[in-house]
C-alpha cells in the first residue's frame, strides 16, 4: 500500500526532461549519438553498396531509419516507457497511428489506382 | 487484527487518492512541456502528409530528371552530419541549462547555431543548383514533392536558428529564471524533433529516392 502511495504522489516527467547527475546524462547523450552515427552510417554505406540483395535495400534502409528515430526519442527526447512518461506516451502513439495511416493509406490507395486504372495519359488520348 | 491491517491500509489507499485528488493542476514547466509535445507530434503529422506526397510522387518526372540523376549523397552524409551533431550539442546545452552555467550554456548554444547554419548553406547551395540546372520546383511533381518537403524541413531548421539566438538573448539578459528554462525546454525539443524528421528525409527522399 505505501507503495501505491508513493507512486500515486511521484510527479510527472514533461518530455525532454531527465533525472541525473551530469555524468550520466552526458554519457546518455554520448550513446545516443554513437548509435545514430552508427545507424546512419550503415544506412548510406547500404544505399551504395552492391554487396547486398538489391531488392531489400530499401527495407533495410526503412528499418534502420525507424531504429535511428528510435533512438532519438530515447537518447535525446527522453521519452522512456516509466510511468511518470505516460501522457508523453499515449501522444505520441496517437501521434503514430495518424502518421501511419497517412502515409500507408495514401501508397495502398495509389498503388491501388496505378494497377487498376489506365494511365492518365492513355486516358486524355481517348476522350479527344 | 488481520481485517484490521487490511482496513487500515484500505484507509491508506482511499486518504492517497484524496490527496492525489487535491494535488491541483500539474506544474506549469509539465503542462507546457506536454503541449508543446503535441504540438511536435502534430507538426510530424503534417509532414507526414508530405512524406506520402513524395512517395506517391517519385516516379512522376514528366521525362525529366530523376533522384538518381540529381542527388549528391556525399553533401547530405554532410548535411546529416551537422545535423546530428547539433542535435547532441543542444543536449549539452540543456544540462548547461539544468546546471545554470552561463558560459556552457551560451558555448554550446553558439555551436548548434554554427552547426544548424552550415545545414541551411549546404541545402542552400542544393537547392539553387538544381534550379539553375532546369530542376526547379515547377520541373515535374517529382520536384515539386522534393522541394515542398525538402524546403519545409529547412524552413524549420531556419526558425529554429531565430528562435536559438532569441534564447541566448534571452538567458543573456534575464538569466535562468523559470520561465526562460520553459521556452528552453521547449526549444530542445523543436529542435530533437527537427532531427528526427531529417532521418526520414535522407533515408525515404535522399537514399530511397536515389535507389528508384
Amino acid at each position: 500500500m505505501s507503495d501505491l502511495h508513493d507512486i500515486s504522489h511521484r510527479p510527472d516527467l514533461a518530455p525532454g526532461d531527465v533525472e541525473g547527475s551530469v555524468t550520466i546524462r552526458v554519457l546518455g547523450y554520448l550513446t545516443g549519438l554513437g548509435l545514430a552515427i552508427l545507424l546512419t552510417a550503415t544506412s548510406f554505406f547500404v544505399a551504395g553498396t552492391d554487396l547486398v540483395w538489391l531488392p531489400s535495400i530499401p527495407v533495410a534502409i526503412i528499418v534502420l531509419a525507424i531504429a535511428q528515430m528510435g533512438v532519438h526519442l530515447v537518447f535525446f527526447l527522453h521519452i522512456t516507457t516509466g510511468p511518470d512518461n505516460t501522457n508523453n506516451v499515449m501522444a505520441l502513439a496517437f501521434g503514430l497511428l495518424i502518421v501511419f495511416l497517412v502515409i500507408g493509406g495514401s501508397l495502398w490507395i495509389m498503388a491501388n489506382l496505378n494497377q487498376n486504372m489506365m494511365p492518365m495519359d492513355e486516358l486524355m488520348q481517348m476522350q479527344r | 487484527m488481520a481485517a484490521g491491517a487490511v482496513a487500515r491500509g484500505y484507509d491508506r489507499h482511499l486518504v492517497g487518492l484524496a490527496d492525489a485528488g487535491h494535488e491541483g493542476p500539474a506544474p506549469k514547466r509539465i503542462v507546457t512541456g506536454f503541449g508543446f509535445w503535441i504540438f511536435l507530434l502534430s507538426d510530424i503529422v503534417m509532414f507526414s502528409c508530405f512524406f506520402a506526397a513524395y512517395a506517391v510522387l517519385l516516379g512522376q518526372t514528366a521525362g525529366g530528371p530523376t533522384g538518381a540523376e540529381l542527388f549528391n549523397l556525399r553533401s547530405v552524409a554532410v548535411e546529416t552530419a551537422c545535423l546530428l551533431l547539433s542535435s547532441f550539442v543542444c543536449g549539452m546545452a540543456s544540462i548547461a541549462a539544468d546546471v545554470s552555467s552561463h558560459f556552457w550554456f551560451q558555448i554550446a548554444m553558439a555551436v548548434t547555431c554554427v552547426l544548424g547554419l552550415a545545414f541551411l548553406a549546404i541545402e542552400f547551395r542544393e537547392f539553387a543548383d538544381l534550379v539553375a540546372r532546369g530542376a526547379g520546383p515547377s520541373r515535374s511533381a517529382f520536384l515539386s514533392a522534393f522541394f515542398t518537403l525538402v524546403g519545409c524541413h529547412g524552413l524549420h531548421v531556419s526558425a529554429g536558428i531565430l528562435w536559438l539566438l532569441t534564447m541566448m538573448a534571452q538567458v543573456f539578459a534575464k538569466g535562468f529564471r523559470a520561465d526562460i528554462r520553459r521556452r528552453f525546454l521547449c526549444f530542445a525539443l523543436f529542435w530533437h524533433a527537427l532531427d528526427i524528421i531529417w532521418v526520414a528525409v535522407f533515408s525515404v527522399v535522399y537514399l530511397l529516392g536515389s535507389a528508384a
